[in-house]
């Protein structure tokens, strides 16, 4: 075997590497010699390319990203901001809790089951990593048309990949989204949430310091999974006596990660551990560099020490290497003894392969040999920055001046008509079949969940301090104006936390758009980057982290820019939240908010083959105003329900069907009123004698009760109404 | 009153488990796999999950995990025994309940409130129901069919050792709608459904489990 050497680099200037196969660009590349002072060795090479690819180094984003920093609002709540494992928020009683949402888009295309899986796998480890206990998840999804041949090959392989992995970890599965666009079709999101608690003093860090202090790895060991790209580089490297291509995709077992959650909490509760990563994208090449650049800078690492489930392994791969369920620690050597007696307790392998140094480089031997040896912030912190050209795509002004023109329902056929359409599309329709396979009743804490607004779980259980989370995104709003789009997804995610009477604390993000090359493209990601930073300072939540995917487009055509946001609440006493189904008949429906012409955009647009027009204008101020109501008058709601996609028409059909109780409902402008999704608007049910407490604008529209929702004197049978919300997914994909 | 709690590496509703222990008036006592001691207790549950990552077949690895060896001597002498979900399945491999619990017939994890029909109020486990009262509460795994051998059937079914029934629609193709079984003393009881998750209508469906664990006391005070 030839071994490339820091050695061998210095005496052979000239060989010549596969750089461009691994994703660099020449002058990266020649970046990368310049910090070395002489060629990178392989295994060097191996760490720039994947620290320095789009996934690792937000190369493309960062330019923008900064803005929630810069733009951010004044708050006492935020302990951990943007830039570790997972942004960290004080919800009182002592209690923060860390909540992050990540894509796995690309894997998920590729290989369903796994893909989905390990996206689940990694944002759990994610916010472990903080010292948190996971408490839940949740998944938004979207795909390709339903009733699309590959939409079929992925939907059912991606949600039995979310169920078979967070059920297996005892996580409840408390909400998400499915929404279905052509634009999908080839690039279906999958975005994954986790959320976890933990007390103040046990958050924990990504440093290295303290020279002299063991670098542990432990968990699952590392075999040739996920490595994809630097096979390039083994080939190179051994000729044809390794093994050819390595799986791209992860495999994931969670049963290894329950029993590391478990272990790892048993560490954290004894306070073993000085410092802490994941081992995720990039895999040891990332964790052995973030540790080091966030110390003080020093690590020895011997490769060698590395358990193998493939010993075939070269040391480029195992640098390389997204084996799942790996987590990578630094331990003063007084707590090593009880560190591995604890990860004897709970059978997971455990190695000290290094310690931290006094130093500055991060130095990396393969038996005895040095084979790397970089300063880690070149490889972590310092990639490279672009500033890519951006332009306002063509299409949008053609979009905009479109005008809709599209059917109202006016009589009472066509009133049923339009309700059983929208109870029945599949971006509407019921979505137990996809719920069903998720546990949404482990740890006993689950106080609201999906088709919930928000889902909540409780905190503590002595004192019913609870948290409640919502993602929301309007993709139609965001094609057609995408700084709106970003401020109009955060204010949705905002109602629909306080809807179920919780306080919106703070803001995580996951940004799915086409490529980056595009200046297209990258216009829609810059103006929902401003408009998410400009509607988080006007609304006082911080952001705590986030994730962006790009590259999701098929040839030239991108998916509908997707920033997915995800808002964090805290309840005080979860046994005041408000669900979203009619509890009783007898009750009075109003509706809160005005309704104005909102068709552009709108699942009824949509449903005529319509994309243009104008999406609403975002009034923050508006609904922080409908926020403040909602909270100030929680204890009068028998329930609340959020009106968004399919306006007041789908907002019917769920609080009805929930309980199964009816409505009558009067409408002046029953097309209109039924199908405009204008925002900032939200049904409750009230005892009559509280009318007066409503002091906010609304419209009482109805009442509640019988066993059917009837409408300007439309009747449909609950019966006929779940038939069609029901039966849409089991026909397409049972 | 002390009711153990088995964690098995993999399990996941111990501590659901015990909280409905402390919602049914009695102490829970958190037992480890790997620890043979019974520290004393009256009655011992099996939680839901997925010990040992249901490797090989669901509960075939952890039927030798070495507390096992002193439940099932115990069991064997009229402890009360109760094995919920991956627990059942345990029970089933162990050899304390007949059968087997095979993979959904439509192939799918389910969790669902499920409609449970009461058939036995003589069992440990049950005595604090009301025959032919129906219950809801969740139901969730992807193992869940009860099988067994016609003979088998027909004995439990001739011996009242059918505890529990899905009303309605058969949620997993388990064979005349079994939920749970009991073994012929009454001790042990195998339920499928999850009545830990339904104590506190808070957090779950219903406070219709409650009942399964507020038995077991009146039967251990009766003894």
């Amino acid at each position: 075997m030839n071994l490339d050497t820091v050695a061998v680099a210095q005496t052979s200037p000239d060989t010549k590497q596969p750089f461009a196969e691994l994703g660099l660009k020449p002058d990266e590349y020649a970046r990368i010699k310049e910090i070395l002072g002489r060629r990178p060795t392989s295994s060097e090479l191996a760490m720039y390319s994947v620290m320095w690819s789009e996934h690792c180094s937000y190369k493309s984003s960062k330019v923008h990203l900064k803005q929630f920093g810069e733009k951010a609002p004044h708050s006492d709540a935020l302990l951990v901001g943007i830039g570790e494992n997972a942004g960290v928020v004080d919800v009182g009683q002592g209690y923060a809790v860390t909540f992050k949402i990540e894509s796995h888009n690309h894997p998920s295309f590729i290989e369903p089951y796994q893909g989905a899986a390990t996206g689940v796998g990694g944002i759990v480890r994610d916010i472990l990593t903080m010292g948190a206990r996971p408490i839940a998840v949740m998944d938004p999804l979207r795909f390709g048309p339903a009733d699309a041949p590959d939409t079929k090959r992925v939907l059912p392989g991606i949600v039995a990949g979310i169920g078979g992995y967070g059920n297996c970890l005892g996580l409840p599965n408390i909400g998400g989204e499915i929404t279905f666009d052509q634009t999908y079709l080839g690039n279906p999101l999958v975005n994954a949430l986790c959320v976890g608690v933990m007390k103040h003093d046990q958050i924990k860090l990504a440093k290295a310091s303290g020279a002299g202090n063991l670098v542990v790895l432990f968990g699952a060991k590392t075999g040739g999974d996920g490595i994809g790209g630097v096979s390039v580089l083994a080939s190179e490297t051994f000729g044809a006596s390794g093994p050819a291509k390595r799986p791209s995709v992860q495999v994931g077992d969670p049963f290894v990660e329950k029993v590391l959650i478990e272990c790892s909490l048993e560490i954290f509760a004894e306070d073993l551990v000085v410092g802490i990563q994941d081992l995720g994208g990039a895999g040891l090449s990332c964790a052995t560099s973030e540790l080091a650049s966030g110390g003080s800078g020093g690590m020895q690492v011997q490769l060698d020490k590395v358990p193998l489930r493939d010993p075939s392994l070269s040391p480029e791969e195992i640098l390389m290497s997204e084996s799942q369920e790996r987590m990578c620690a630094i331990v003063e050597p007084k707590h090593i003894a009880r560190f591995l007696e604890i990860c004897a307790k709970w059978d997971v392998t455990v190695d000290v392969i290094g310690e931290v140094t006094d130093g500055d480089r991060l130095i990396i031997t393969w038996h005895g040999e040095v084979i790397v040896d970089v300063p880690p912030r070149t490889v972590a912190h310092e990639g490279p920055v672009y500033n890519r050209p951006l332009a306002q795509p063509a299409y949008i002004d053609i979009v905009n001046a479109q005008i809709i023109d599209v059917p109202l329902p006016k009589t009472a056929e066509e009133i049923k008509a339009a309700l059983l359409t929208i109870a029945s599309t599949p971006n509407l329709a019921d979505k137990s079949w996809v719920t069903s396979q998720y546990d949404k009743y482990v740890q006993g804490n689950t106080i609201l969940a999906q088709p919930e607004d928000a889902g909540m779980v409780r905190v503590d259980e002595s004192t019913q301090l609870g948290v409640a989370i919502s993602t929301d995104a309007n993709a139609n709003w965001s094609y057609l104006n995408p700084y709106e789009g970003a401020k109009l997804a955060l204010a949705e995610a905002a109602r629909n936390i306080a809807v179920a009477g919780a306080k919106p604390l703070a803001v995580t993000n996951c940004l799915n758009f086409g490529s980056p090359e595009d200046p297209g493209v990258m216009w829609q990601f810059a103006e929902s980057v401003r408009g998410l930073a400009d509607g988080c300072l006007e609304m006082g939540l911080p952001v705590t982290g986030g994730n962006v995917s790009f590259y999701n487009q098929t040839g030239d055509v991108a998916i509908l820019p997707t920033p997915v946001i995800g808002v964090l609440g805290v309840i005080q006493d979860v046994r005041t939240r408000t669900p979203m189904g009619i509890p009783a008949a007898g009750l009075d429906l109003y509706l809160l908010g005005e309704t104005k012409n909102d068709l552009a955009g709108s699942e009824w647009a949509f449903l005529h083959n319509q994309r243009g027009g104008n999406s609403p204008i975002a009034d923050l101020q508006r609904e922080m105003k409908l926020i403040d109501f909602l909270l100030a008058n929680n204890s009068i709601f028998k329930c609340a329900h959020d009106l968004s996609q399919g306006g007041l028409a789908a907002t019917l059909i769920e609080t009805t069907l929930k309980n199964n109780i009816g409505a009558t409902i009067t409408l002046s402008d029953a097309g209109i009123e039924l199908l405009s999704e204008t925002p900032s608007r939200v049904l409750i049910a009230i005892d009559p004698a509280n009318a007066t407490k409503i002091t906010y604008p609304a419209t009482k529209i109805g009442t509640t009760g019988g066993t059917s929702l009837t409408i300007n004197g439309a009747e449909i049978s609950l019966a006929d109404l779940r038939t069609a919300h029901t039966e849409t997914f089991p026909k397409l994909f049972g | 009153m002390r009711i153990g709690v088995v964690t098995f590496p993999g399990t996941l509703d111990d501590r659901d488990a015990a909280r409905a222990v402390k919602y049914a008036g009695a102490e829970a006592i958190s037992l480890w796999h790997g620890d043979a001691d019974l520290k004393g207790v009256d009655a011992v549950i099996l939680p839901g999950g997925f010990s040992y990552g249901d490797y090989l077949r669901c509960g075939a690895i952890s039927r030798f995990a070495p507390v096992m060896t002193e439940i099932i001597a115990q069991a064997n002498k009229g402890m009360p025994l109760l094995g919920i979900c991956n627990g059942f399945q345990v029970l089933c491999e162990a050899h304390l309940l007949p059968g087997a619990l095979t993979r959904n017939h439509e192939l799918h994890f389910l969790c669902r409130d499920q409609t449970l029909k009461i058939e036995n109020t003589t069992s440990a486990w049950t005595s604090n129901f009301k025959m032919a009262q129906e219950i809801v509460i969740p139901l969730k795994n992807g193992e869940g069919s009860f099988q067994c051998d016609d003979e088998t059937l027909k004995s439990l079914e001739g011996n009242n050792q059918i505890i529990a029934r899905y009303v309605g629609e058969n949620p997993n193709g388990s064979r005349n709608l079994i939920a749970g079984i009991t073994n012929e003393h009454g001790n042990v009881v195998g339920l499928m459904p999850h009545p830990e998750h339904a104590i506190d209508s808070l957090t779950g469906p219903s406070t219709d489990g409650l009942p399964f664990f507020t038995s077991v006391l009146a039967a251990l005070v009766g003894k």
